[in-house]
Order: C-alpha cells, then sequence, then structure tokens
C-alpha cells in the first residue's frame, strides 16, 4: 500500500507511456490556463487600462519612437479615495462572517443528529437534505419574497394572529439578506460535516467516555477536533463565495446592506466602467486569497492521502 | 442526557431544520395555484398561470436553451472533471501540480462575479482579435463547464481514492495494457459516480445566473436570466409556476434516483467491500 | 496482451529464476539491499520475515510493479527488469485477491485469457479446467461478493493459475484465513501447485506457513537475506542470531570458547558449561551464541544420569538447575519457563505423552533440565 506513496508514480502511470500521460495531464491543465488563468491575468491587464471610446487603450504603445507603459493605477486609488467601495468591501466581509457562525450553528448538530441516526434512515434523511439543493437556488431565494415582503405570507399570518398591528419590516433589511444566504448555503455546510462526522470512529468516543469523561466532554474534545477539517471545508465552502454574492443581496436585500457583488455588477452593467469593475474584482480576489489559499491547501490534503 | 431526551433534541433540531428548507418550496407550490394575481393574498385555486406558462414563449425558449446547454456542460464537465481526477490521482508529482489542483478547485468557491467577470472580459479581447466567438451559446456553455468541472473532479476523485489499487495492478499482472485496465476495470467500477457527477453538472448549469448574465449575448437568453429579471422587478405569479413544475420533476428524479442509487450502492459497497478483504 | 515467450538457450545447470545483486531504494532507504537468489525450476520458494524486511517490495519487483534501482532479474536467462507487468509470463496472487467485484467467477478466471486473444473454445476449456482444479465450478456464475473468504481465495488462485505462468507469485497467501481453515488451505495449495508444476515465489510472515508450505526458504531482514536452505536447515542449524532467534522458540546462551577442538568445542556461560560434539570456525576465546531449541532439553526432578549421556565425555555439561517458574499447558506440550541457578530463564518443551503424566511438575519445583551436545548450534554471528 505504502509503495504508491514511496513510488510517487502508481504502476499504472508508470507504463502508460510519456504520450498517454501528457494527455490526460494536459487536456485539464491546457483547458483551465486557458479558461481560468488566463482570464485572471486579462482582468488585472483592464483594470490598469485605460477606457477608450469603445474599448481600451493599450497598455504599451509607441509614440514619437517611444515605447509607453500606460499603467493607470488610478482606478485603485479611486477605490480607496471613495468610501463606498471600503465600505462594500467591509461589509460583504462581515455579512460572509456572519453567515458561515450562523450555518455553522445550525449544520453542525444537524450533521451530528444525521450522523448518529439509524443507518437505514440515513439515505432517505441525506436525500431530504439534497432535494432542495436540486431544485433551483433562484426560485427558492424568491420564495423568501413571498413570504418576508409586508404584504407576504408571514405578515398575513402576523396579523391575522393578532401578534402586531401593522406589517413588520422583513424584506429588503440585512435581516431578510443573512436569512436567505444561510438558507442557500446551508447544505454546503452540512454536506462536508456530515462525511467527516459519519466517518467517525466512533470506538474512539467510547474509549473516551469509558476513561471517565463526560459525554460532553467527549464532544467538546474527541468529536469536535476530529472534525475539524470538515469545519474547515464547510466554511471555507460558505465564506468564500459569499463574499462576492449577487443575487441574494439584489432579491433580498436592501439600501442598508451593501455587498461588493452588487457594486461589480454596477460598476461593470450601470456604469459600463469596464476598468473599475475589473479593479474591484481584483481587489475582492485580494480579500479572499487567504481563505482561498486554506481552502486549497485543505482539498490538496484530502487528495493525497493514499486510502487502502 | 438521556437517550430519549437525546432522541428528542436530534428529531426536533432535524425537523426544524427540514422545516426550515422546504418552508419557501411548498410556498412556491402553494401559491403557484394561487387566483389571485396578488402573488401573497390568497385567492382561491385556479390553474390560470400554469395555463399562462404555456403561452410564455420567453420562458419556455429559455427553458429549451437552459436545458442545451446544461446537457452539453453535463457532458464536457464530466470528461474533464474525469481527466482531471485521474492526474490528480495518478501522477502524484508533476510540474504545475498545485497550480492545476489550485485551478481544478478554485471555481468551487470562487463568487461567480469574478469568474463571470473575467471570462467575458478574456472573451471580449478574443473577439477583437481573433473576431470570434460570439456570446452565446458557446460562451456559457465555456463558463458553465468550467464551473461543472471543479465540480465533477470532485466527485469522481472521491471515487477513486476509495478503490484499491491493487485492483488496477491485478489487471495489468494478467496481461491488461493501461488503456485497456482503464476501460476494463476502472471505468465500470467509477461509472456510478461518472453519472452523480453529470447530474450535479447538469443542474448547476441549469440553475445558473451569475455567470450566464455576463457571457450571454442577443438571443441567447436562458431561463434563469429570464426569471431573476421578473424576480428583481417584484413579483411574478409565473416564477411560482415555474418553481412548482422544477420541484415536482426534481423530486420525482431525486426519488427515482436516490431509490436505484440505494440498491445500486448497497450491491457496489458489498461488492467492493468483500472482492478484497481487508490487509492490516 | 501475451506473455513474451521466454524460451531462451537455458542451460542444464542454469537456475529457473536468477535474482542477481538486486537493490531497491526509495529516496535513501534500502528497501532490498543487495540481495541474490537463485531459485529452481518447480520449487516452492519462501520469502520469509516480519513487516517491512523488504519482501514485499522484493516479490513486486519479480511482478513488475517496482523497479530495481539496481541489479537483474533472469528468467530462464532473460532479464525481465525492462519488462511491463502485462508482459511477463508472470502471473501474482494478491494478498488481497483483488478479484474484480464486477464480473463474475468465470470473467474474472478468464479476464487474462481474453487479454492474450486466446480464441473462445480455448477460453471456455481452459476456464472449466481451472475452476474444476480450485472446486468451484458450482460458482461460476457468482460475483466476488457472494463467496466467502475461502472462495474468494480459490477463485484468485484460478485466476493466477489461468494462464500458465512460468512463475506464480503468492503475496501472504493465507494470512487472514482462520487458523483450522489455514492448516488445511496450506496443504491444498501446495497439491495444486505442484500439480499443475508451476515455479513459484511466496512472501509471509508467518513461519508455519512457509515451512509447511515451502521447498526452500529466504530469511530477510532489513533488505537483505539472512539463510536460504530447506525448512529443516534453517530451523536446525540457523546461521545465525537473527535466524535463530525468529524462527520458532529457541534458548540463547552467551559465552565464550573454552576449548576449541577440531571434533568439539567446549564455551563457557554463565548459566553452565557447554560441550557441543562437533567442531566450529571459530577461536578459543572468541564471543559465540549458543542455541538451543526448548524441544530438544529434557525437564526431570531427579539429578542426570551419567547413563542417559551420549558419550561420557558431556558428563558435566549441558545441564543446569533451575526452579520452575512459569508453565503453560498447552495439551499436547507443556512448555515450562525454568528460572536457572544463574539467572536466565530457559524454555523447555515436554510432550505430553502420558495421560497425567506430566502433571508431577508445578510451580515451584526445583527441576534439572539437560540436552545432548549434538543439540546445541553455535552461532558466531
Amino acid at each position: 500500500m505504502t509503495n504508491l506513496a514511496r513510488g510517487g508514480m502508481t504502476v499504472y502511470a508508470k507504463f502508460m507511456g510519456p504520450w498517454g500521460r501528457s494527455l490526460v495531464i494536459g487536456v485539464p491543465m491546457v483547458f483551465l490556463l486557458l479558461v481560468f488563468l488566463l482570464p485572471f491575468l486579462v482582468v488585472f491587464k483592464i483594470s490598469v487600462s485605460e477606457m477608450d471610446t469603445v474599448y481600451f487603450k493599450d497598455l504599451l504603445s509607441v509614440k514619437d519612437e517611444l515605447v509607453v507603459l500606460a499603467f493607470k493605477y488610478g482606478n485603485y486609488i479611486s477605490l480607496t479615495q471613495d468610501a463606498l467601495y471600503f465600505k462594500a468591501y467591509l461589509s460583504s466581509i462581515k455579512i460572509a462572517a456572519i453567515t458561515t457562525s450562523i450555518c455553522l450553528a445550525i449544520a453542525y448538530p444537524f450533521a451530528y443528529f444525521l450522523a448518529r441516526s439509524p443507518a437505514q434512515r440515513r439515505p432517505a434523511l441525506l436525500m431530504l437534505v439534497m432535494l432542495p439543493f436540486w431544485t433551483s437556488f433562484l426560485l427558492r431565494v424568491y420564495a423568501w419574497k413571498i413570504l418576508l415582503a409586508d404584504a407576504g405570507v408571514l405578515n398575513n399570518l402576523v396579523i391575522a394572529l393578532g401578534v402586531a398591528s401593522e406589517p413588520i419590516k422583513m424584506l429588503n433589511t440585512p435581516f431578510s439578506l443573512v436569512l436567505g444566504m444561510v438558507y442557500t448555503y446551508v447544505p454546503f455546510m452540512i454536506l462536508p460535516l456530515y462525511a467527516n462526522l459519519v466517518k467517525m470512529d466512533l470506538r474512539l468516543l467510547e474509549a473516551a467516555l469509558d476513561l471517565g469523561a463526560t459525554p460532553w466532554q467527549g464532544f467538546w474534545r474527541i468529536t469536535v477536533p476530529l472534525s475539524k477539517s470538515g469545519i474547515i471545508a464547510g466554511s471555507m465552502l460558505v465564506f468564500i463565495p459569499c463574499v462576492g454574492e449577487f443575487v441574494i443581496p439584489e432579491l433580498l436585500g436592501g439600501p442598508e446592506t451593501l455587498m461588493i457583488g452588487h457594486v461589480l455588477w454596477d460598476e461593470f452593467f450601470g456604469n459600463n466602467d469596464w476598468p473599475m469593475a475589473a479593479s474591484v474584482a481584483v481587489v475582492m480576489v485580494g480579500l479572499i486569497i487567504i481563505p482561498l489559499a486554506l481552502f486549497n491547501k485543505h482539498q490538496a490534503e484530502s487528495t493525497s492521502a493514499d486510502l487502502p | 442526557m438521556t437517550p430519549a431526551a437525546d432522541r428528542w433534541t436530534s428529531n426536533a433540531w432535524m425537523g426544524a431544520v427540514y422545516i426550515f428548507l422546504y418552508l419557501p418550496i411548498f410556498t412556491l407550490i402553494l401559491f403557484s395555484f394561487n387566483a389571485s394575481p396578488m402573488v401573497t393574498n390568497w385567492g382561491g385555486f385556479s390553474l390560470r398561470w400554469y395555463e399562462a406558462l404555456t403561452r410564455d414563449r420567453e420562458i419556455i425558449d429559455g427553458f429549451k436553451l437552459s436545458l442545451e446547454i446544461a446537457f452539453s456542460t453535463g457532458c464536457s464537465s464530466v470528461v474533464l472533471g474525469t481527466l482531471a481526477a485521474l492526474s490528480l490521482h495518478r501522477f502524484k508529482r508533476f510540474t504545475g501540480r498545485t497550480l492545476f489542483a489550485g485551478m481544478v478547485n478554485s471555481p468551487l468557491v470562487m463568487p461567480e462575479v469574478i469568474i463571470g467577470l473575467s471570462l467575458l472580459l478574456t472573451l471580449v479581447s478574443v473577439q477583437r482579435l481573433f473576431g470570434f466567438p460570439e456570446r452565446g451559446f458557446a460562451t456559457i456553455w465555456l463558463g458553465h463547464t468550467l464551473l461543472g468541472m471543479a465540480y465533477a473532479t470532485v466527485v469522481v476523485l472521491s471515487r477513486l481514492q476509495e478503490l484499491s489499487p491493487s485492483l488496477e495492478e491485478a489487471a495489468q499482472d494478467l496481461g491488461a495494457l493501461p488503456l485497456q485496465v482503464f476501460f476494463l476495470v476502472t471505468l465500470p467500477l467509477v461509472s456510478q459516480a461518472l453519472a452523480s457527477a453529470w447530474l450535479l453538472t447538469f443542474t448547476l448549469s441549469l440553475d445558473d445566473v451569475v455567470i450566464s448574465a455576463f457571457l450571454n449575448g442577443p438571443g441567447s437568453t436562458t431561463m434563469p436570466i429570464t426569471i431573476f429579471s421578473r424576480a428583481r422587478l417584484g413579483l411574478s405569479p409565473s416564477v411560482n409556476t415555474v418553481a412548482t413544475l422544477t420541484v415536482a420533476v426534481v423530486s420525482i428524479g431525486v426519488l427515482a434516483a436516490s431509490v436505484w442509487m440505494s440498491k445500486a450502492e448497497k450491491k457496489r459497497s458489498q461488492e467492493v467491500a468483500s472482492a478484497y478483504r481487508k490487509v492490516d | 496482451m501475451a506473455h513474451k515467450d521466454l524460451t531462451g538457450s537455458v542451460g542444464e545447470n542454469t537456475p529457473f529464476l536468477q535474482i542477481k545483486r538486486v537493490v531497491k531504494k526509495f529516496d535513501d532507504v534500502f528497501a532490498v539491499d543487495d540481495v541474490s537468489l537463485d531459485i529452481a525450476q518447480g520449487e516452492i520458494f519462501a520469502l520469509l520475515g516480519s513487516s517491512g524486511c523488504g519482501k514485499s517490495t522484493l516479490l513486486r519487483m519479480l511482478a513488475g510493479f517496482e523497479v530495481p534501482t539496481s541489479g537483474q532479474i533472469l528468467l530462464a536467462g532473460q532479464d525481465i527488469v525492462g519488462l511491463a507487468p502485462y508482459e511477463r509470463p508472470i502471473n501474482m496472487m494478491f494478498q488481497s485477491y483483488a478479484l474484480f467485484p464486477h464480473l463474475t467467477v468465470w470473467d474474472n478466471v478468464a479476464f487474462g485469457l481474453h487479454r492474450e486473444g486466446m480464441p473462445k473454445m480455448q477460453i471456455e476449456e481452459r476456464v472449466t479446467q481451472m475452476l474444476d482444479l480450485v472446486q468451484l465450478k458450482a460458482y461460476a456464475k457468482r460475483k466476488p461478493h457472494q463467496l466467502s473468504g475461502g472462495q474468494q481465495q480459490r477463485v484468485a488462485l484460478a485466476r493466477s493459475l489461468a494462464k500458465r505462468p512460468q512463475l506464480l507469485l503468492l503475496d501472504e497467501p493465507l494470512g487472514a484465513l482462520d487458523a483450522k481453515l489455514r492448516q488445511r488451505t496450506q496443504l491444498e495449495l501446495v497439491d495444486i501447485i505442484e500439480r499443475v508444476g508451476v515455479t513459484c515465489v511466496m512472501v509471509t510472515h508467518d513461519q508455519e506457513e512457509a515451512m509447511t508450505m515451502a521447498t526452500r526458504i529466504g530469511v530477510m531482514s532489513e533488505g537483505k537475506i539472512l539463510q536460504i536452505g530447506q525448512p529443516a536447515e534453517i530451523y536446525e542449524t540457523p546461521d545465525c542470531l537473527f535466524v535463530a532467534d525468529f524462527i520458532g522458540t529457541v534458548n540463547i546462551f552467551k559465552g565464550q570458547v573454552e576449548v576449541d577442538e577440531p571434533d568439539h568445542v567446549v564455551i563457557a556461560s554463565a548459566q553452565c558449561k557447554h560441550y557441543v560434539s562437533h567442531g566450529i570456525t571459530g577461536t578459543q576465546g572468541m564471543d559465540v551464541h549458543v542455541a538451543v531449541r526448548p524441544e530438544k532439553m529434557t525437564i526431570q526432578t531427579g539429578p542426570v544420569q551419567d547413563a542417559d549421556r551420549e558419550s561420557p565425555a558431556e558428563v558435566g555439561f549441558n545441564q543446569a538447575q533451575g526452579v520452575i517458574e512459569d508453565l503453560a499447558y498447552l495439551g499436547s506440550l507443556t512448555t515450562y519457563h525454568v528460572r536457572l541457578d544463574g539467572g536466565s530463564v530457559v524454555k523447555v518443551t515436554h510432550t505430553n505423552d502420558a495421560r497425567h503424566g506430566s502433571s508431577a511438575l508445578t510451580w515451584g519445583d526445583r527441576v534439572y533440565v539437560w540436552w545432548c551436545g549434538s543439540d546445541v548450534v553455535v552461532l558466531t554471528r
């Protein structure tokens, strides 16, 4: 079993021939370089370009026998000068962090209970969690509009029951935004946690209890640390995309909630200021680069584990 | 806590989460039968919105387009994802492996606005240089495939890691060339993962808003884009009907698939677990 | 893919399988350290050693899954190191069986035959033959998960013999079977292998398995082969301390050579003086180890009689007194742990050849332990 780790290549790989290996790695690699990496470089380039009437001026140009490199870092300066951007970045991170924490709080007990439920019931229960995921998220987020609107279902219920005399403003508030985000991302938190908890060797917990730990101590000192990788995976799966979310803030957010995804969209589709939108994107990537690196490291570790 | 209290907490918590997850869905279904055009006031039971849907060209055309794109995305994602998964699984060391792994995994979490914007800007530049591609089906497909490939890789890779390496060695020992090993042994054993990956990427593509919005062109408006624009403007009954139909189709599909899968899964894990014995 | 036909010009006296100075390095670690070995056609050769000794790596190099860092492996005179696993006329029975879960028993066994392009009729014939050999014809349509462990093993064996390989490799063939099944299967396996007449190299950490099944054993440790020989040779005449200790149980005395004559040797140890009735390649004053197997020792309450001795020269040697510290009654025999007056503990095995015969000895008894000079093995390394 360890021969694979030691050899650095499986025997399969060794005898595949040099062309076979190049093809298998090469095709996806080229695709990714062109469709993922190259666009990032393009975005960066455009973020330092000056907008001509229809298109960008070239970075490099020749004028009067002089090669001129025009790097317009002005876009980045504007980013720092206008409080709007800073506020948007900050609020995006804040909302992403809040969403992640709430998702964790909801998903962890759920995943735990699911993992401990009788084995025959688990596939059905899991399927019930996955089913909303397979139905369009756009539609489900939209549904909250129906539920939370001033004249919406919940308010009608609240007034009918006499709990309040006037509709409570629930839609287009930070509350509805976070609710929508949590709603959408909770399955992303449940799945890695569940996958981790269900594989946990229960005998470790039994050993702890046998040695005198209370169930509560067993949970905090054994179960939680062992599920660390699930927690990290789930948190990254929620936090990173939340920072750049656009659809949910658009449908459920309001004037008080400013998110950077919306700002980018406006710069691009509204103002038609592509270089500005590009610089907003570059800074956004900069913000998530650390969690992103953490996520990649985590994925790499789970990939390289040699399993029998 | 006593076992009974444990079970009560467990059921209560899980029940609450399920209610939370399904509340919007049931709301949509209920109100799709609402006679009143006022989406939030119940006006009696009616099928008028379903009837209206049959005349809604925008949605129907959008749906057809989305289906086509989703189908192609499913296929391309699975092919690329399988290649990527094979690369990561078999070749532990190759130049650019870290970069490769990073690029494969990042679309999973990267905000779609960034993917959409960057891809669009690139396509525009390419179009200026080479005259093609026009934005439309192909460009949306490209963006969806990037996303889909990331998901497909995860699914296929995790299945590959479960396979015992000695199965492929045994095949080689018995005279199979590496390509034969792949088609005769590896592929049949990961086929289920390939099917799940296809379904997953198909669904993702069908539902995608942001990337489609950035990458679409005139005449290539997908259904999610239509729904999104309507939803932004306010509440629209047509959305409810689409939602209900989607839920119905998906539920039946998921139910059927999971019944079939759990039978196949049981058989497969039995096969795999006892086709080779545990080695200490 | 058909086997490369290795019917080269093999001389009468050329061993069938020659492993010449094979080294395998993983980074800085020598998994296999300069191993040379000759195996004759038709033998069953066992590589015996504990985990990490390099036996599995060596086996994998024979199969083609590892490439030696240096050295040659010659099968019927031809170097196979450059050949891929699918090009070698060698088949392996994997430790985990590695039966293809998605194929039936029949298809598993036929797999290799299809790869060599054998005509359908012939495949049918051969597979039937193989299944008959392992007595699993009735299970041909079953899938591996529908079989018991022992049946799966037989399928794995049939599959590895189906192509009539020139060399059969067995990787820990009986590890997971329970004791009773193991004994029976050991003999059945040997029976089948001998009937087919194929040369076999097996790898195991189980001494009993090696001793039962193999015609010759190679004891390995830390990448090196310590001793090669027939089971009896290895057991009765180990040529180093490691082998003596590794195989079975043994009593080891540390001592110095006092008298060194061509036909006998006297060694002084803390427990007693040892009279060895043969010469050794050693010198006077040399530090050596003396090994005596527990079953060669006799335990009794009364003192040793001169008449019991093999020769008068032995009187006073090869004996000690002590107290029974522990005993283990194992039914057919009893093992006594005797704390000698000199301080060490020796193990003495006594066959219970009479009912209630040995119940005379118990914990705390003062006993005499003695043995013959011809049963002593002197280890110089």
